[in-house]
C-alpha cells in the first residue's frame, strides 16, 4: 500500500474529512513555496498538493495558469522540483501529490520520473491530461515505487469509465465537480450531491471533489458526502508577491477556516 | 491508413485531453464513424462543396512560372479559389454537418492566420449556429481584416491574451470553453492535430484536394505528377493533398514547414525538423520545446504556420519516410509570393509561398518533362498589410 492510500485509511477511521490544498510550485517563488508547505500542514492540510508550472495548462482556468507563467518566468525548471520535495520533505509528515501535466514527465522519462520523485519523497501524482487507456507503463512504474496514482472522474464520465478508472486508480479518485476548467464558482450544480454519491457507490474508493471549492461554505456543503476537499485556485490566489508574512498569515487563516468548517460537516 | 483504436498513427496521435471530453471525443467519433457510410450524409456535404464553395477547384498548369524557372511543369492547386479563400472551408463544412447532426448549437474555433476562423464563421451563418472564435491578441493584430470578416458574419471573436498570444494560445481556450460547455457546444478543429478522432477526421474532410489533383492531372496529361508540394503548419492542407498519393510510390511528397527568421536563429516553427516528440493539445506528435518539455514560442511570418505542433500523421509519415519535411524562411516565402503574383498573376497566401519557395528552390533539380503540383491552399490578399509592412512598404 502507498502513503497516500494508508493516511486516507487512517482519517477515514479517525471519521475525519480529507482537506488536500494545492499550491504552484515556485510561484511566485520557490521561497514562499517551500516556505507554505509546513505552514499548510500546520493548519489543518491532510495532503498537500504541488503543482508543477506548465506553458500549456489545459486543465486550468486563470488563476492556476497565471501562477504557472509566474512560476516560469521566475526561472522554474523541473529539477527545481525535486529539491523543493527533497528540502521540505524532512519538516512535513503529510502525504505529498504532484500535479504534472504528462509531457514534462514523458520528457523526464517515466520510469526516471517516477524513481526520483519517489526517492525524494513525492506519494502521488495527479496527471490532468493523462487517461487510464494511455497510462500503462507509468501504472507498472508507480506501483514498483508504491506511488500513488490519482485519476480525474468528471461529471461527463460514463458508468463504464467510472469502472475503468477505478480499476487503474491507486489513490483517491479526484472528482471534478464542474463541466470546465479550474478555478473558483460561486455556486455548484444542483447535480453535484447526486454525482458525488453516484461516483461514490460505483468506485468503493475515497472520493475528493475539486475543481471550483472556492471557501469554507462550499468545502462544508461537498463534504457532507464526499471524503474529502480539493482547494486550488483559492489557495493560490491568496499567494501574491507581498511580503512573506502577509501572504502566510492570509493563507494559514483561509486554511484554519476551511479546516474548522468540515469538521463541522 | 486508419488509426488504431486509441486514434494512434504508429506511436503518434491519441487522446491526452482532461477527462471531462473523454466522452465527447467517443461520441464524435462514432457519429463520425456512421457518417462516413452514410450516403445522405455524403451527398449533402458534395453538394455544399460544390454549390457553395464551388469545387472543384482547378488545377492550373503554371507555364510563365516554369519557364522561368527553368525547371519542372509547375501545376497548381487552386484551393484559393475556395469560397473564403482558403481549403480550410472543405473541413469547416464538413465539421458542421456533424454539430448539426449532433444536435450542438453553438460552435467554438481556434484560428491562427484568420482563416479557419472565417470558415467556421462562414458555416455558422449558413447553418444558423452561434459562433466563437478564439484567437490570439498578436494575430489580430496581424490579421485585422480577417478579424473584421468574422464579425460580419455574425461570429464573437475572442482575443486571447495568454502565452505567446498566437495561434497555440487560441487552441488552448478553445478547448478549456469546450470543456466548460461540452454539452451544446461542437470544438471545429481547424487542422489534422488534437485528440482522436480530429486528425483523421479533418484529413478525410481535405482529401477531396488531393482525389481532385488526381483526377485533374491524369485527366491532363495522362499520368500522376513527379512531386507534389504543401505548406505543413498543423499539416491540413498538405495531408489533404497527400494523402491520396500515399500509395502511389514513384510520386514525390514535399512538406514545407516555416523556417522563420532562420533555423539557426531559433526564431521559427519548423516542428518537424527541430522538434522531438512530445504532447500538445491531446496529441503525441513532435513538437518544439525546451529540455524540460515547457512549449517553445515560434515565429513566422505566416500566422497560420506559427504553431508550434504539427498533425501526428505527419510525425508517422516523416518517421516513415514517405513525405519528405523541408522548411522554408519568411524571405524565401515573400519573394515566391512576389514572383508568382507577377509571372501568374496569383496573389497566394503567405503560408502557400513557402510551398512554392521550396519548388523555386529545388526547380533545377527537375527535367523539364517532370511535372510537380504545388497546392496553393489559400490566397494572399489578408496578408498584404504583412508583406507590405516585410517590404517596408507604407500603406
Amino acid at each position: 500500500m502507498n502513503r497516500v492510500r494508508e493516511k486516507l485509511a487512517e482519517l477515514s477511521a479517525k471519521g475525519r474529512k480529507v482537506l488536500i490544498p494545492f499550491l504552484m510550485a515556485g510561484a511566485p517563488s520557490f521561497a514562499y513555496t517551500k516556505g507554505l508547505i509546513p505552514l499548510l500542514e500546520e493548519k489543518g492540510a491532510d495532503l498537500i498538493e504541488i503543482g508543477v508550472p506548465f506553458s500549456d495548462p489545459l486543465a486550468d482556468g486563470p488563476v492556476i495558469q497565471t501562477a504557472a507563467q509566474q512560476a516560469l518566468e521566475g526561472g522554474f525548471r523541473l529539477a527545481h522540483l525535486f529539491q523543493l520535495v527533497e528540502e521540505v520533505r524532512a519538516g512535513v509528515s503529510v502525504p505529498l501529490v504532484v500535479l504534472i501535466y504528462y509531457n514534462l514527465l514523458f520528457q523526464y522519462g517515466v520510469e526516471r520520473f517516477i524513481s526520483e520523485a519517489a526517492g525524494v519523497g513525492v506519494d502521488g501524482l495527479v496527471i490532468p491530461d493523462l487517461p487510464p487507456e494511455a497510462a500503462g507503463e507509468l501504472l507498472g512504474a508507480a506501483s514498483a515505487h508504491a506511488l500513488a496514482v490519482n485519476f480525474l472522474i468528471a461529471p461527463t464520465s460514463s458508468s463504464r469509465r467510472i469502472k475503468m478508472i477505478a480499476e487503474h486508480n491507486t489513490g483517491f479518485i479526484y472528482l471534478v465537480s464542474v463541466r470546465g476548467v479550474t478555478g473558483e464558482r460561486t455556486a455548484f450544480t444542483s447535480e453535484l450531491p447526486g454525482l458525488i454519491e453516484k461516483v461514490q457507490a460505483q468506485v468503493g474508493q475515497p472520493v475528493v471533489v475539486g475543481f471550483g471549492v472556492s471557501g469554507p461554505e462550499q468545502a462544508r456543503e461537498v463534504t457532507k458526502s464526499a471524503a474529502g476537499v480539493i482547494i486550488g485556485s483559492a489557495v493560490v490566489k491568496r499567494i501574491t508577491r507581498e511580503p512573506f508574512p502577509v501572504v502566510a498569515a492570509r493563507v494559514g487563516d483561509f486554511i484554519t477556516e476551511v479546516r474548522q468548517a468540515i469538521d463541522q460537516s | 491508413m486508419q488509426p488504431d483504436e486509441w486514434g494512434r498513427f504508429g506511436p503518434f496521435g491519441g487522446k491526452f485531453v482532461p477527462e471531462t471530453l473523454m466522452e465527447a471525443l467517443a461520441e464524435l467519433d462514432r457519429v463520425y464513424q456512421e457518417c462516413r457510410q452514410d450516403m445522405k450524409f455524403q451527398r449533402e456535404l458534395e453538394y455544399y462543396l460544390q454549390k457553395y464553395s464551388g469545387r472543384p477547384t482547378p488545377l492550373y498548369k503554371a507555364a510563365r512560372l516554369s519557364a522561368e524557372l527553368g525547371g519542372p511543369q509547375i501545376y497548381l492547386k487552386r484551393e484559393d479559389l475556395n469560397h473564403t479563400g482558403a481549403h480550410k472551408i472543405n473541413n469547416a463544412l464538413g465539421q458542421i454537418l456533424l454539430a448539426r447532426r449532433m444536435g450542438k448549437r453553438r460552435i467554438v474555433a481556434e484560428t491562427g492566420a484568420g482563416q479557419h476562423g472565417v470558415a467556421s464563421a462562414t458555416v455558422a451563418a449558413l447553418f444558423g449556429l452561434k459562433c466563437v472564435v478564439y484567437m490570439g491578441e498578436e494575430d489580430i493584430r496581424r490579421q485585422s481584416l480577417n478579424v473584421f470578416r468574422m464579425k460580419l458574419l455574425g461570429a464573437e471573436v475572442r482575443a486571447v491574451t495568454s502565452g505567446s498570444r498566437t495561434l497555440k494560445d487560441a487552441t488552448n481556450e478553445a478547448i478549456r470553453d469546450w470543456v466548460t460547455n461540452v454539452d451544446d457546444t461542437y470544438y471545429l478543429l481547424g487542422s489534422a492535430t488534437g485528440p482522436h478522432p480530429y486528425p483523421s477526421l479533418v484529413r478525410d474532410f481535405q482529401t477531396v484536394i488531393g482525389r481532385e489533383a488526381k483526377e485533374e492531372i491524369v485527366a491532363e496529361t495522362g499520368r500522376l505528377p513527379d512531386a507534389i508540394y504543401a505548406c505543413v503548419g498543423g499539416g491540413s492542407n498538405a495531408i489533404g493533398i497527400f494523402y491520396p498519393f500515399l500509395d502511389d510510390r514513384q510520386v514525390e511528397l514535399v512538406g514545407v514547414e516555416a523556417a522563420g527568421e532562420g533555423l539557426e536563429t531559433g526564431r521559427h516553427a519548423a516542428t518537424l525538423n527541430r522538434g522531438r516528440p512530445g504532447v500538445l493539445h491531446g496529441a503525441f506528435s513532435y513538437l518544439l520545446m525546451d529540455e524540460d518539455g515547457q512549449v517553445k514560442p515560434t515565429h513566422s511570418i505566416s500566422a497560420g504556420l506559427d504553431y508550434p505542433g504539427v498533425g501526428p500523421e505527419h510525425s508517422y509519415l516523416k518517421e516513415s519516410g514517405r513525405v519528405r519535411y523541408e522548411t522554408a524562411t519568411d524571405q524565401e516565402a515573400v519573394q515566391a509570393l512576389t514572383l508568382l503574383s507577377q509571372c501568374e498573376g496569383v496573389i497566394p497566401a503567405l503560408e502557400s509561398a513557402h510551398a512554392l519557395a521550396a519548388v523555386i528552390r529545388e526547380a533545377k533539380t527537375y527535367q523539364p518533362q517532370q511535372m510537380v503540383i504545388v497546392n496553393i491552399s489559400g490566397r494572399g490578399d489578408k496578408d498584404l498589410n504583412t508583406v507590405a509592412a516585410y517590404l517596408g512598404v507604407e500603406l
